[in-house]
């Protein structure tokens, strides 16, 4: 038994190794996605939606397109129940699967867990709208891509919004603002943002911690209506949401001066509430509903053709069915981007890596993608791994959400310092030097120019 | 606690030295040499860091009959003091930093140990489930414990012992198996020590035990020292060599309850019992999701499969439970005996 595990063992390295060393040679062309997904457990509606989307998505490409330039895309899931270890473990079970992409947890605490080893696995790892902030610096997190959103710019969004609601970001200035934050790291992490966004801009904040869960919110209410502010920023996540709208309601606090993070904005957080969250706005990279193209192509070609994954076909369309879309569609431009430079063929996760640097989708190409309106643009760097995403702001009508604002651009270059300073003291723990984007972007461009000549 | 099965106060060791010998030759030379990644970082490695935790339980609820819901709290004591420890001494070698840690885990186990000289069942019960609330609630609060990270999720520093890295997936195994062995070794100690039987004594009649002169109130609180300290140790190795990043998140209630469940499912008061009762809860649903997978295909629907695998566990447990309830280490005894009567 002993020598047969072995041997198996040397075979299984020697293929390994093989496989790293000519991606070209073995595989048919195929492009594979690992999904540590989660469809049972306490988040099973967001996991749901999400990775629903996501196969939605890469069905149609393979469906519509015969995949990304002939490369077929295929996947394969493990549940993780939201619980970190169960990710590791489909991490550990999935990550000799050849041709691998890229990672997409959407778990904070899987994704944490992961970044030492697709950091040595060279692989990239995506954390659209959440994740670790300072992994934003591409030159210390070489393989963690925070798509679209991290924390900071969310807080800076929302502020640019209620900027606009008040008038001006000048007319902020005398106003109050309460954060009603989840009681844990998630909710404590834009607290010193939102502090410094208050003396920037002269208004008055008070940060108010709900304990988790969060079901019982009497006395934080009770502080909110002696407090009267203006605005209230609901920093929720689960139970905490709904609670929040209903104790609002029977406080008098008007709904549509509540406005949500990107962690309470989905169905799931308003229809429990039922009236009381009529009103209620929230901050999302993604609109929600059926009306762009590449919905309507996913309901026609996909759902037409029986191939949908949600087992529920009026969830789509909601919001994390159309995240789970909007990731695919990141996911695929990144290896179509990759297969530009290395070829239209089976890619390591390396080059993958490579295509997601690249990730520049202005909005003519998201107009070509039928993504128009859906999401504004992205422009990822070797420097910035997430991308310039604008947000808007939907507004929950009892029934649907509809988009309330146009879309609009955090400040980034003052949350730059704070991002890099972070990644720098990362970088210095655990004694990495950090890449020198300038030279790798030089070294692409010559290398494209000497193309360019032979050809 | 008188529901308690009456399990042997002694350990079998002696008896099962050659078993326990060939254990630790398959431990140490074959299965490093003959091991996947899979199985270092996804089998073996939760397993023995949980396999200790039952461990360090058991010496509490199996042995001295206390319960505590405070596990998860201690093993989040414990991995937060050695992240601490090796943060803030850099020279301090990683064995060092582990023990260090275990005694910080045993002082929080001793305050939370006050309780049970006056509560006793349930009602100690919930003491120390106020311990679980208030060190998740620590950890939340206070951002030194997490070195003012600003997600309060800590990386945890390479596994590095006198010189050698051990920060492969082998190496990390290595290193929890000998930890594990050696805080094994020491538990057994403990408990075929004069020290040992007095915990059974205060288990099994409280009253009669301080009458023949154990003393009661001293033997407790070392029991809940001794259990913290090698949970707490349990905890280091759970974030350093399994997960390599530790969050408050991961040592909830939950937690809690499936440490205690691995004693309970495992055996009582014995020491194997912790570590059959690891592999049922830790390493059985694993074999059964790869069982499901590679029976069905990556087509089907990973929810369902979730859903039958519970289903099937539950029964499991069930059926265990019916059938020996004193756990599955009395069940491997029965098993042995038969064996042996049908062997003579």
């Amino acid at each position: 038994m002993p020598l047969t595990t072995r041997l198996r063992a040397a075979l299984l390295a020697g293929t390994v190794m093989l496989a790293a060393a000519a991606p070209r040679a073995g595989w048919a062309d195929e492009q594979y996605f690992p999904l540590q997904s989660y469809r049972v457990g306490p988040y099973a509606a967001g996991g749901t939606g999400f990775f629903g989307g996501f196969i939605d998505y890469l069905n149609l490409i393979n469906a519509r397109d015969g995949g990304v330039n002939g490369v077929k895309l295929t996947w394969s899931e493990g549940e993780t129940q939201y619980e970190v270890e169960r990710g590791v473990e489909v991490y550990e079970r999935l990550k000799s699967r050849p041709g691998i992409a890229a990672w997409n947890p959407l778990s904070v605490g899987i994704a944490y867990a992961m970044i030492d080893r697709i950091t040595a696995d060279r692989v990239p790892l995506v954390t659209i709208n959440h994740g670790r902030t300072d992994s934003t610096d591409g030159r210390v997190f070489p393989y963690v891509f925070p798509l679209l959103l991290n924390p900071y710019s969310e807080t800076s969004g929302i502020i640019q919004y209620l900027g606009t609601r008040a008038g001006g970001l000048d007319k902020l200035k005398g106003k109050t603002i309460a954060v009603l934050y989840h009681g844990s790291p998630y909710g404590k992490e834009t607290i010193p943002i939102y502090a410094q966004l208050a003396e920037r801009y002269g208004f008055t904040v008070a940060q108010i911690e709900v304990p988790h869960p969060g079901n019982e919110q009497q006395s934080q209410w009770l502080t909110i209506r002696r407090l009267r502010p203006d605005f209230v920023v609901l920093r929720g996540w689960g139970v905490m949401n709904p609670v929040a709208l209903k104790t609002a309601q029977k406080t008098g606090f008007p709904a549509d001066r509540i406005v949500g993070n990107v962690w309470s904005n989905s169905e799931e957080d308003v229809i429990p509430a039922g009236d009381a969250a009529k009103g209620y706005v929230a901050i999302t990279t993604q609109a929600s509903g059926t009306a762009y193209p590449v919905i309507q192509e996913v309901v026609g070609k996909v759902y037409g053709a029986g191939n949908g994954n949600l087992a529920d076909r009026k969830r789509i369309g909601s919001v994390y069915h159309n995240l789970g879309v909007l990731n695919g569609i990141l996911n695929v431009e990144a290896v179509r981007i990759a297969q530009g430079k290395f070829g239209a063929r089976t890619l390591t996760g390396d080059e993958v890596r490579w295509g997601f640097e690249h990730l520049r989708l202005d909005e003519a190409r998201v107009a070509a993608l039928g993504a128009k309106g859906l999401f504004h643009s992205i422009n990822v760097t070797c420097a910035n791994h997430e991308g310039e995403g604008r947000v808007t702001f939907q507004q929950w009508d009892g029934a649907k959400w509809t988009v309330v604002s146009d879309w609009i651009a955090p400040d980034w270059a003052s949350l730059r310092p704070i991002i890099e300073a972070s990644a720098t003291a990362y970088a210095k723990e655990h004694g990495l030097t950090p890449r020198d984007c300038a030279a790798e972007e030089a070294a692409d461009a010559a290398g494209k120019q000497a193309a360019a000549a032979a050809r | 606690m008188d529901a308690l099965p009456r399990a042997a106060p002694r350990p079998h060791l002696p008896a099962g030295a050659l078993g326990l010998g060939a254990l630790l030759v398959l431990a140490y030379g074959i299965v490093p040499l003959t091991g996947t990644s899979y199985l270092f970082e996804a089998l073996l490695t939760p397993f023995l860091a949980l396999a200790l935790a039952g461990l360090g339980l058991n010496l509490l609820t199996g042995y001295a009959g206390l319960l505590s819901l405070g596990s998860a709290a201690f093993m989040a004591v414990g991995a937060y003091a050695a992240f601490n420890l090796s943060l803030r001494l850099p020279g301090l070698p990683l064995p060092a930093s582990l023990l260090l840690a275990g005694f910080v885990a045993a002082l929080a186990g001793l305050a939370a140990g006050l309780p049970a000289l006056r509560l006793r069942g349930f009602y100690l019960a919930v003491s120390t489930l106020a311990v679980q609330f208030f060190v998740a609630w620590a950890l939340n609060r206070i951002g030194w414990i997490s070195d003012d990270s600003p997600s309060g999720v800590i990386t945890a520093p390479r596994l590095v012992v006198a010189g050698l890295s051990f920060d492969d997936p082998r190496g990390r195994y290595l290193v929890s198996l000998t930890v594990v062995t050696l805080l094994t070794l020491v538990a057994w100690r403990l408990v075929s020590s004069p020290t040992g039987r007095n915990l059974v004594a205060i288990r099994d009649n409280e009253t009669a035990a301080r009458l023949v002169g154990v003393k009661v109130a001293r033997t407790k609180l070392l029991a809940f020292a001794a259990s913290s300290f090698v949970i707490g140790i349990a905890g280091a190795l759970w974030a350093f060599a399994y997960l390599r990043t530790v969050e408050p998140a991961g040592f909830n209630l939950d937690r809690s309850f499936q440490i205690l469940f691995i004693v309970i499912i495992g055996g009582l008061g014995t020491l194997r019992g912790a570590f059959l009762g690891a592999g049922f809860i830790v390493v059985l649903p694993l074999l059964l999701a790869r069982l499901g997978a590679a029976l069905l295909g990556d087509g089907f629907d990973s929810g369902t499969l979730e859903m039958v695998q519970r289903i099937v566990l539950g029964a499991l447990i069930v059926a265990l439970l019916i059938r020996e309830p004193a756990g599955l280490a009395a069940l491997l005894d029965r098993a042995g005996r038969r064996l042996g009567r049908r062997a003579a």
